[in-house]
């Protein structure tokens, strides 16, 4: 079939094996070196004036040779990352369940709120009379933060989550100093289960870490909790809901041992987004936790970062917030910068905290209010256990029917005698156009499959999620093992070996000697 | 609700298959005492509009660097971005994607980090370079607790030149880890003994440059006397840019070297997020903190990337890691990379070689004001003046006459006698009206 002009109009010849392009793109994936491979070490693709001519005042340590680095024209710079960009999994583009990690839609009003020049382009230390807005701001989410934690105090400059632990397990060995105990409280507590975090946090700061098993119904018992206190105990950390998906049950009881025994209780608030305008974890006996404002605020994770992780601490620990915090004079809002005279146990980092994390959460916060905070708390909660419930009968639960929280918790046995691991499910879920879940973490559940959807997934997008699960569950239950176990076979790379990355690291791109380029004639 | 896509119907219709009648039960493992079945007394909902007007009254209320005659640096500093920067990280692939735990379906910012780890490992000269750190201070507080494994000391000595904020990130970390410090009084000149100091006990030496008052260090006497000693030597600059101009690090004979790069690519932000540089040598990178990508191949052989060397990091060996880090800087990385991308080594000379220029002009006109001394006698694009009087009350001066002239170093070091000290910053922004106007202020803030 030709069209007027001869054009053929038809769908061409089939072919049975599609043959290999000569470049290695596949249409609109297109393979991009490194931006070093142009090797135009005298171009730049910024116009710069030409100083005036001046006298220099280096002081004879002006830089000698190549940097080695190359410049890019703008249109190549645009074609260079937009290409790498395609080759990126996004929540903009995909359910993305992630447990415990939490990825859910990131509104660009945040975006545009925290572009506004007076939040970006404001100085940490320019004149505090010429940045009172900046301050409000971090008062208004300071009290949103306090108030939907029901704790009495907050540190807003920890970094990230991880930053967070720190500042919070920091208090709590400032609390104990002061009470004399130091030498003596050098344990900390933490379930099998907890993020590796907490272990690596309590380690740095000289405590040794004692572990806490969990019950066969993946919760952490108070008889447990109290078989592992003493007078050697500094606190416990417990992730609450923990990393099972489950709220911990007998938390309050737990909470008054600990307290009881002269002890903290450390909440890893990494699953807070499970629980925000439901429960209060003050109300629970915590006295120190993170809220990761990269999850529960919906600031986005920019492929691995930046976080924010504030900490609210309880009464028990407030005198003990680090520097800088924020003072009330009458009117004005001032901040205060150095701990001297104070029971402040130092300083998190340089500056005051990731202003543009707190400019993106509290613009996300606003927009929900009270009401939203708790509905999408709760759309979060319903989704995972909608999950739940249509997987049940082909995965196999760790823990039965139990309602669980914002994440839904599989393990491998379902798997077992298929040949087939979580780690081949989750590649051939890529094949499908998914990001895996979360895979052998909680470390508690052999293979763990641990699926967040979020409150972000229309019903939609959560049974066409299910289908793909259920389908590739028929096939691995079936004996197709060919699917999972080459996979991913669409994906812009097949699996990669990470053997060889670590054995020999080739942690930097390196100037091909030239005898490789053009190898010596024979 | 506009972010939640769920229905009245829809949420009814899940319920039944979940099995619940009301949403409560499936709280019902929280405690009932603790369990709020109302919304909190706050402020209810509100539509994008009026989001948008509550926080344009809240940046309204600041003062933009961009509005004024800025010279504030101390740390953090005002240089113009390439447009493209701010569009390419917005794109939706880089912004709302998680760490590439997934490597087939995250080569796009795993190519990115490696570029970027070359990048930060040749400007440092150093051979190799991690992912990124939270920022310059917490990036220095972990250099010192690497340097105590490779020396397997625990005690570092600290230069006087060193950012105040930074000690003091470092002194917390160091106190609550039991560690030793030894901190070196302020020391505007840049005249301090550090080699003097050094002694087989200490593990690593902490010095910055250009330092924190401006003044351009040579390390290569330091690190000739670190080596003999065994004392690693920890160079750290808060000016990234300087690089552009000034000798590597690496060269000099750092052995670990971090740096704040906030000043290529990425926004003032009233202080974060920023983007901690770290880097070291080949043979102490399996002691290094934070993430780094490697090269590999896939199972088609092709080229490609992943993250590496995960055992020294939390997830794998929780307590036993080298760091307790997990998210790190990642979308600042890539605002870095792409900044440098389009510079350059010509365009960051270049863009270097204005900063100091203008710098030393600002530099020899306040020299010819009388009672105002310069401090400095190398500088790069700040430097450090002696005013009479206080600087604190100057600085407030000058922005009531509209222009922000500098840290006083009383608001980094209040009580160290330093209180007649302005550290002042003049970056390719500042036009010579800028600097006109920044004459006119100081001069009418000391009559006043």
């Amino acid at each position: 079939m030709m069209n007027i002009e001869g054009r053929p109009t038809g769908i061409g010849e089939i072919v049975a094996a599609p043959p290999k392009t000569f470049t290695g793109n596949r249409a609109l994936d297109v393979e991009e070196g490194v931006i070093f491979d142009s090797g135009r070490l005298d171009f730049t693709g910024v116009d710069i004036d030409e100083p005036a001519p001046f006298k220099s005042r280096l002081g004879g340590l002006e830089r000698q040779g190549e940097i080695g680095l190359p410049g890019l024209s703008e249109p190549e710079t645009m074609r260079h990352y937009v290409r790498l960009s395609q080759k990126n999994y996004a929540i903009d583009s995909g359910l993305y369940p992630l447990g415990s990690c939490t990825m859910k839609h990131n509104p660009r009003l945040n975006e545009k709120m925290a572009r506004l020049p007076g939040f970006g382009d404001i100085h940490p230390l320019q004149p505090i009379s010429t940045v009172q807005g900046a301050l409000e701001l971090m008062e208004q989410l300071a009290d949103w933060l306090m108030k939907l934690s029901g704790m009495e105090a907050i540190a807003l400059s920890p970094k990230a989550g991880a930053h967070g632990e720190m500042c919070g397990m920091m208090a709590i060995k400032a609390a104990i100093a002061a009470r004399g105990e130091g030498a003596t409280r050098k344990v900390v507590l933490a379930p099998e289960s907890a993020h590796g975090t907490n272990p690596a946090t309590a380690a740095a700061l000289g405590f040794t870490v004692r572990p806490v098993p969990a019950g066969p119904d993946g919760l952490v018992h108070p008889d447990a909790v109290a078989a592992a206190l003493g007078p050697d105990v500094a606190a416990i950390m417990l992730t609450n809901p923990n990393t099972c998906g489950l709220f911990e049950r007998d938390i309050v009881e737990i909470a008054r041992l600990v307290h009881e025994a002269g002890a903290y209780f450390y909440c890893d608030g990494a699953n807070f987004n499970a629980i925000v305008g439901k429960v209060q974890p003050g109300a629970l006996g915590v006295d120190a936790m993170h809220i990761n404002l990269h999850k529960t605020f919906s600031t986005p994770h920019g492929g691995g970062g930046p976080g924010s992780g504030p900490v609210v601490l309880s009464g028990r620990l407030a005198a003990f917030a680090p520097v800088p915090f924020l003072r009330r004079e009458g009117g004005k809002l001032t901040l205060v910068e150095h701990a001297d005279g104070s029971q402040a146990f130092g300083r998190m980092t340089a500056f005051h905290g990731q202003m543009g994390m707190f400019v993106r959460a509290l613009t996300y916060i606003l927009s929900h209010g009270s009401d939203g905070l708790a509905k999408a708390s709760e759309d979060a909660v319903m989704a995972a256990n909608y999950i739940r419930v249509k997987l049940k009968d082909l995965f196999s639960a760790p823990f039965g029917d139990r309602i669980c929280m914002h994440e839904a918790l599989f393990d491998d046995s379902w798997l077992k005698d298929t040949g087939i691991t979580t780690l081949d499910f989750a590649k051939a879920m890529i094949d499908e156009g998914y990001h895996p879940m979360t895979m052998y973490f909680p470390l508690v559940v052999h293979g763990a499959m641990l699926i967040e959807p979020t409150e972000s997934e229309s019903l939609i997008s959560l049974e066409m999620f299910l289908m793909v699960m259920r389908h590739l569950a028929i096939k691995a239950l079936e004996g197709d093992k060919e699917r999972f176990l080459g996979a991913p076979y669409y994906a812009p790379r097949r699996r990669l070996d990470e053997t060889t990355a670590a054995r020999k690291p080739v942690l930097r791109w390196k100037p091909t000697p030239p005898a490789e380029i053009y190898p010596p004639a024979k | 609700m506009r972010y939640l896509p769920l229905s009245a119907e829809d949420r009814e219709l899940m319920l039944a298959i979940i099995g619940v009648e009301k949403i409560d039960e499936l709280f019902a493992d929280a405690p009932e005492a603790a369990l709020l079945t109302t919304p909190l007394d706050l402020p209810r909902r509100k539509t994008e509009l009026q989001v948008e007007r509550h926080m344009n009254a809240l940046a309204a209320k600041n003062v933009a660097a961009g509005a004024v005659p800025f010279f504030v640096g101390a740390g953090a500093y005002k240089h113009h971005v390439p447009a493209s920067v701010d569009h390419l990280i917005q794109r939706s692939e880089f912004l709302t994607s998680y760490t590439p735990y997934q490597p087939e379906i995250s080569q796009g910012t795993l190519q990115v980090l490696f570029e970027f780890q070359t990048q930060v490992a040749m400007l440092s000269g150093m051979e190799v370079a991690n992912a990124s750190m939270y920022d310059g201070s917490t990036g220095t507080a972990e250099a010192i607790l690497m340097a105590h494994r490779v020396a397997k000391r625990r005690k570092a000595l600290i230069s006087g030149g060193l950012h105040p904020h930074y000690v003091e990130t470092a002194r917390t970390l160091s106190d609550m880890a039991e560690d030793e410090m030894i901190v070196l009084p302020p020391d505007p000149l840049g005249q301090e003994d550090l080699i003097g100091a050094l002694d087989d006990s200490l593990s690593c030496v902490v010095v910055q440059t250009p330092d924190v008052f401006g003044n351009l260090r040579d390390l290569r006497p330091l690190a000739q006397a670190c080596k003999s000693k065994g004392v690693l030597l920890i160079a750290v600059t808060t000016e990234i840019l300087s690089l552009g101009l000034i000798e590597s690090p690496g060269a000099m004979g750092a052995d670990i070297f971090v740096a704040e790069g906030q000043s290529i690519g990425n926004g003032l932000n009233f202080g974060g997020p920023y983007l901690g540089l770290f880097a070291t040598r080949e043979k102490f990178v399996r002691q290094m903190p934070g993430r780094l990508c490697g090269k590999t191949q896939d199972a088609d052989g092709v080229r490609g990337y992943v993250l590496t060397l995960s055992t020294r990091e939390q997830h794998i060996r929780r307590e036993k890691a080298t760091s307790n880090i997990c998210t790190n800087s990642g979308l600042c990385a890539l605002a870095f990379s792409i900044h440098l991308s389009l510079l350059g080594q010509t365009g960051l000379t270049q863009l270097a070689r204005v900063n100091h220029a203008h710098a030393v002009a600002l530099a020899e006109a306040v020299e010819k004001i009388p009672g105002v001394h310069l401090l400095n006698a190398s500088f790069f694009n700040e430097f450090t003046l002696r005013v009479p009087g206080d600087a604190a009350a100057l600085v407030e001066a000058m922005a009531a006459m509209g222009v922000l002239g500098g840290v006083p170093v009383s608001r980094l070091l209040p009580g160290a006698g330093l209180d007649d000290l302005l550290i002042v910053a003049n970056t390719e922004v500042n036009t010579d009206e800028d600097r006109a106007a920044f004459l006119t202020a100081l001069a009418g803030g000391l009559r006043a």
